[in-house]
């Protein structure tokens, strides 16, 4: 390629907030109910009904916009925008446009395989709008009528719109993630993507480093994707193909307008959504129905200081106090709040933050992933596992023998101690060691040669001979031992 | 019977002098004998009123408690939600509607064991001033049949006038209530913003509209705002405050009252003997004790520019509702698709790309269609009014620009509420008007409502009571003339107080027409 | 600057209305009287002048995040010009 050039994205997401009722009735939010049975007056716009705001998602949309860094102006007020289409029954959506409720925030993004450096991401605004219900396409031949769900229709969303501040594929994925991670341990949303509770459209274009300096393709904006995967996907595709438009046609962003595409993963590609000259304006105005809110200083900074610990902030805890590295603290994170504390219990009660880590992390993420389980579901206490992590702490028991252990304990629901004793796993009489390794040596002079020689290593051919004797011989022990014995031979 | 005022009737029916079946039947015969003429009704169910009356003696006779209106019969303007019963805004568009629910009136209506006793006619959608943009038929004015009733509220009006129902629910956008109450010769009072509940008032300009009573006299009205006011969860604007008893402080005298008069609303365009009667108005008040004095409200004349930017705004947005998918009318889609179908093919054979990429989607087509056929030519012209003031570029210009002006409409008021205790001027600047008189004008229907569009705006109430008749001489047979009294938000009970005062010292609230 | 027969149409498509040729031509005609009337607003200076989108300037309604009744389903789609049992129907809009 002639010219090199950055990606930059913006990305616009789509959060549901978990109300049990609507943004302005009281209708039931709740997924997949048969169409049509979750609508009353006010949510299917029915002649002379009224919107009230749900207090509830004002609050989840206020904590968000708080843990984003976002600020929060003390007026804020509701707006109509207003377009025709059949799933929005009014034929305007109550949404936020020129005061949001929330603005110039910002989410810091690290990669703990350090691909990129840490940096912040800005928030441009988060705000409330309500959603639409849902279209059935006759999507086989595209002419039997469409149906018209309105179950969904007047949900609460959270629109959060970052900056154009990432720079690659990676970094989009990146975002998407630890901002999915942060809403999940707010505890505002459910995140779930197949249930729509999260969607994202990202705005797109490529800075080509032309030879008299910086060029901007025209911004696309991109729709239907539908998991991350799909974004960065459709990103590395937008790129490419922009490059490739400017390279026949040389149009710019000053030159060429904004369009909206829509990502076909099956094929792989982004097409352009038809748009009607007019569609664009949609007539914002003050939705006189509904009152402004303002929101005094003292109750921003009373739900500032009521927030959970935000991954973040946990990470860099958990590095700090289990002397756990970065990457361990992110895979840790990254499951959850219920395994973060999992975690810490076992670190904990254990002593040993960094072997803790290395059994959650490999472990118990591995059986949870063979037996697709929750933690929930995962037979083992924290304080049975961290006795297990103890023993081999401790030395008590090695690390393949624990490794059994665990299986066993998992296998049977049992203690470290009744796996154990299943196991046959006991301690060696360290008498009955000695005789062991006596035996050994007089029986291996050749191994004990090479050892005088200085062939260190030799000795391991002893230790497997050892546990062929008693299962339970500890190979350290049978090291120690036997080094011993050989260095007092003549 | 039916010339006696709701108070004195409620008094017969709550010592059983007088059952809600008789004075119900009654008024149904009344409009049997006139309504063919008058035309105030939309629909009357007689059978489910008597049977409600019925319903309501019997609870009486069995010693039961009462609700405050005991029996008394009310109509319901057609732009508030009936459940289970027809809501048709007198538009084609709803003309098969029928609400699942109850407005917040309603419910509070039945709750005070009223009588609904049928839906008027009104202006479509309440845009309008002389019930001409109903689209089922025009209502007529009791007191001279070629003439407009007023509007929006023109039925519920001319129901009153003649003597087809006690008490009506009028609604007031612009001037909705308190026109037709003049035009009419009844009394009819425009609450405050957020007094009563828009819930199920099938909206016209949310930010605008108010639902009000209507009746003969200001007692009758202080009745009926005692059961139609009052906070309301369901609708977010309705203000949190008590609701006084209006009825009980309604007798005591003023001490010291100090009148406004508005020297803008004594200008050019007044008809001479609307003056004359409003002037003769103040002196009844001054020899009752009241001080005058001439007030401004320098913003007042662009009322009129401000209210037709902001109303038709809202209502562009909440009639965009109205697109025959979820409820109401819908254009004949088989016919719709083939008229499509024949364009594109025109279109096609002529080569013409740009016609082509412009022609309308069958979805698009389907709501242009329905909205053009399930609307009337108002309603239509405030639709394109109000889309035009929000499109990109004008919104700043217009809409933007009313809203602030609003703001300085609305100091005025407060202004001049430091001054004085009530704005009193004229309704209405002329007497009622010829049918199709001024229907090809829009512009000069529109100037009409100088008078009342200003308390809208600023949110303020505003009652109008009759407060003479023409003498004929030019107008063929004698009009009612109203005045308009304006109130501080929230002063109702004052405001009836003033109008009862009005009415303990004259008779024009007697007067009916001879039907 | 006056209201043109093509700005009138433009605003006809976005208040999703149809308008025959004579309805146009009256439109463009009334609407042009009517706006040249409310231009006048544009003699007051408002600077300073704070919109008032309400009447009553209220803040703050909530109501409580607790479930309240939908309506049946026969009900909601009982006003519906074209439905089938679930839900209401308009011509395919794929791809619009
Ligand atoms: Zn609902």
């Amino acid at each position: 390629m002639p010219h090199s050039y950055d990606l930059i994205v913006g990305l616009e997401v789509h959060v549901q907030l978990q109300t049990k009722s609507k943004l302005f009735c009281r209708c039931s939010t709740k997924f997949g109910g048969p169409p049509n049975t979750q609508t009353c007056p006010v949510c299917i716009g029915m002649p002379g009904s009224l919107p009230v705001m749900n207090r509830e998602a004002f609050r989840l949309g206020l904590k968000t916009a708080i843990a984003l860094n976002c600020e929060i102006p003390q007026f804020t007020k509701w707006d109509r925008k207003q377009y025709y289409y059949p799933d929005l029954p009014k034929g305007y959506q109550i949404s936020q446009y020129d005061l949001p409720m929330s603005q110039n925030g910002w989410l810091e993004i690290s990669d703990p395989k350090k691909e990129f450096a840490a940096k912040r991401i800005g928030i441009i605004r988060a705000h409330l709008e309500e959603d639409a219900g849902k279209s059935l396409h006759d999507e086989e031949h595209g002419k039997a009528d469409t149906r018209i769900d309105l179950n969904r229709t007047g949900t609460p969303l959270l629109e959060i719109v970052s900056a154009p501040d990432m720079r690659s594929t990676k970094e989009a994925r990146v975002y998407l993630t630890q901002l999915r991670l942060m809403l999940l341990y707010l505890g505002v949303s459910d995140c779930n993507m197949q249930e729509g509770s999260l969607r994202v459209d990202a705005n797109v274009n490529i800075h080509i480093q032309g030879p008299s300096g910086k060029i901007a393709t025209p911004i696309v904006e991109v729709k239907n994707l539908n998991s991350f995967r799909h974004v960065e996907r459709a990103l590395a595709y937008e790129a490419k193909r922009q490059y490739d438009v400017w390279e026949e046609t040389g149009r710019t962003i000053k030159d060429y307008p904004k369009q909206t595409r829509g990502w076909d993963d099956a094929a792989g590609t982004t097409l352009p959504q038809r748009e009607k000259e007019e569609s664009a304006d949609y007539r914002y105005f003050p939705d006189p129905d509904l009152v402004p809110v303002i929101t005094p200083k003292a109750e921003v900074e009373e739900v500032r200081s009521g927030l959970v610990e935000l991954p973040a902030a946990i990470r860099s805890r958990l590095e700090k106090t289990y002397g756990i590295s970065d990457y361990d603290s992110d895979v840790i994170v990254l499951q959850g709040l219920p395994f973060v504390a999992y975690f810490e219990e076992v670190a904990k009660l254990s002593g040993d933050g960094k072997k803790a880590s290395n059994w959650v992390t490999q472990e118990l993420l591995r059986i949870l992933n063979d037996q697709s389980i929750t933690l929930e579901q995962f037979p083992l206490t924290a304080p049975q596992l961290a006795n297990l992590v103890k023993l081999v702490a401790g030395g008590e028991i090695e690390i393949t023998r624990a490794k059994e252990v665990f299986n066993d304990m998992v296998a049977n629901r049992r203690d470290a101690a009744a796996a154990m004793s299943a196991l046959g796993i006991a301690k060696v009489d360290s008498s009955e060691l000695e005789n062991i390794c006596k035996e050994l040596v007089a029986a291996n002079p050749k191994i004990v040669a090479d050892v005088k020689a200085g062939k260190q290593q030799a000795i391991g051919a002893l230790l497997g001979q050892a546990k062929k004797r008693n299962p339970n011989a500890n190979p350290n022990e049978v090291r120690r031992i036997c080094l011993e014995l050989i260095a007092k031979m003549p | 019977m039916l010339a006696r005022s709701a108070t004195d009737l409620l008094r017969d029916l709550s010592v059983r002098k007088l059952s809600s079946v008789e004075l119900t039947q009654a008024y149904l015969d009344q409009i049997k004998l006139y309504d063919g003429q008058v035309k105030a009704f939309l629909h009357v169910d007689p059978a489910a009123a008597l049977a409600r009356a019925k319903e309501i003696d019997d609870r009486r006779a069995a010693g039961k408690p009462m609700g405050k209106l005991g029996g008394l019969p009310v109509a319901i303007k057609d732009v508030i939600c009936t459940k289970g019963q027809k809501t048709t805004c007198g538009s084609k568009m709803l003309e098969n509607f029928v609400p699942p629910y109850d407005a917040t009136v309603v419910k509070r209506l039945k709750e005070a064991d009223a009588v609904l006793i049928g839906k008027t006619n009104m202006d479509e959608f309440a845009m309008g001033g002389s019930t001409e943009n109903s689209a089922f038929f025009k209502t007529t004015n009791p007191w001279d049949k070629s003439r407009v009733p007023g509007g929006s509220s023109g039925g519920a009006a001319a129901c009153l006038a003649a003597s087809m129902a006690p008490l009506s629910i009028g609604t007031d956008t612009g001037g909705s209530i308190r026109q037709p109450a003049a035009f009419c010769g009844v009394t009819g009072l425009k609450p405050t913003y957020g007094r009563v509940s828009r819930y199920g008032l099938v909206a016209f300009a949310s930010s605008l509209d108010q639902i009000g009573p209507m009746a003969a006299t200001a007692e009758d009205a202080a009745l009926l705002l005692e059961v139609l006011a009052g906070h309301d969860p369901l609708d977010s604007t309705s203000a949190n405050i008590p609701t006084p008893e209006y009825t009980k402080s309604l007798s005591q005298p003023f001490q010291g009252l100090k009148l406004g008069l508005v020297k803008e609303h004594f200008g050019p365009g007044l008809d001479p003997e609307v003056e004359a009667a409003v002037r003769e108005a103040v002196k009844v008040y001054q020899s009752l004790g009241a001080t005058v004095k001439d007030i401004s409200l320098p913003h007042s004349k662009y009322g009129i520019a401000t209210y037709y930017i902001i109303a038709p705004s809202e209502a562009s947005s909440n009639l965009a509702r109205y697109d025959g998918v979820h409820y109401g009318y819908r254009t004949d889609e088989k016919q719709m698709l083939a008229e499509l179908a024949a364009e594109r093919k025109s279109l096609e054979a002529k080569q013409d790309e740009k016609g082509l990429k412009n022609l309308d989607t069958a979805l698009i087509r389907l709501y242009r269609k329905t909205r053009a056929e399930g609307f009337g030519p108002e309603v239509k012209r405030r639709i394109m009014l109000g889309t035009y003031a929000l499109s990109a570029g004008y919104a700043d210009k217009y809409y933007l620009q009313a809203l602030k002006v609003r703001r300085l409409i609305r100091s005025d008021y407060d202004a001049a509420f430091q001054e004085v205790d009530f704005i009193i001027g004229p309704t209405a600047p002329n007497p009622p008007f010829k049918i199709g008189e001024k229907s090809g004008d829009p512009l000069a229907m529109y100037l009409e409502d100088l008078y009342t569009v200003t308390a809208n705006l600023a949110g303020i109430a505003g009652i109008s009571i009759p407060c003479g008749l023409t003498s004929g001489k030019t107008t063929g047979s004698p009009l009612p003339i109203g005045l308009q009294i304006q109130a501080r938000p929230f002063d109702e009970d004052r405001l009836l107080r003033a109008a009862a005062m009005f009415q303990r010292g004259t008779d024009w609230h007697t007067k009916r027409p001879n039907l | 600057m006056s209201l043109t027969r093509a700005d009138v149409e433009k605003v006809s498509l976005l208040g999703r209305l149809r308008l025959g040729d004579a309805e146009l031509d009256t439109m463009t005609e009334q609407m042009g009287r009517i706006v040249g009337y409310i231009e006048q607003l544009g003699e007051l200076s408002t600077d300073n002048v704070q919109p008032m989108a309400h009447a009553q300037e209220m803040h703050n309604v909530f109501a409580d995040d607790a479930l309240g009744a939908s309506l049946p389903r026969d009900a909601a789609l009982a006003n519906a010009p074209k439905k089938d049992a679930e839900c209401y129907r308009v011509p395919a809009v794929l791809g619009e």
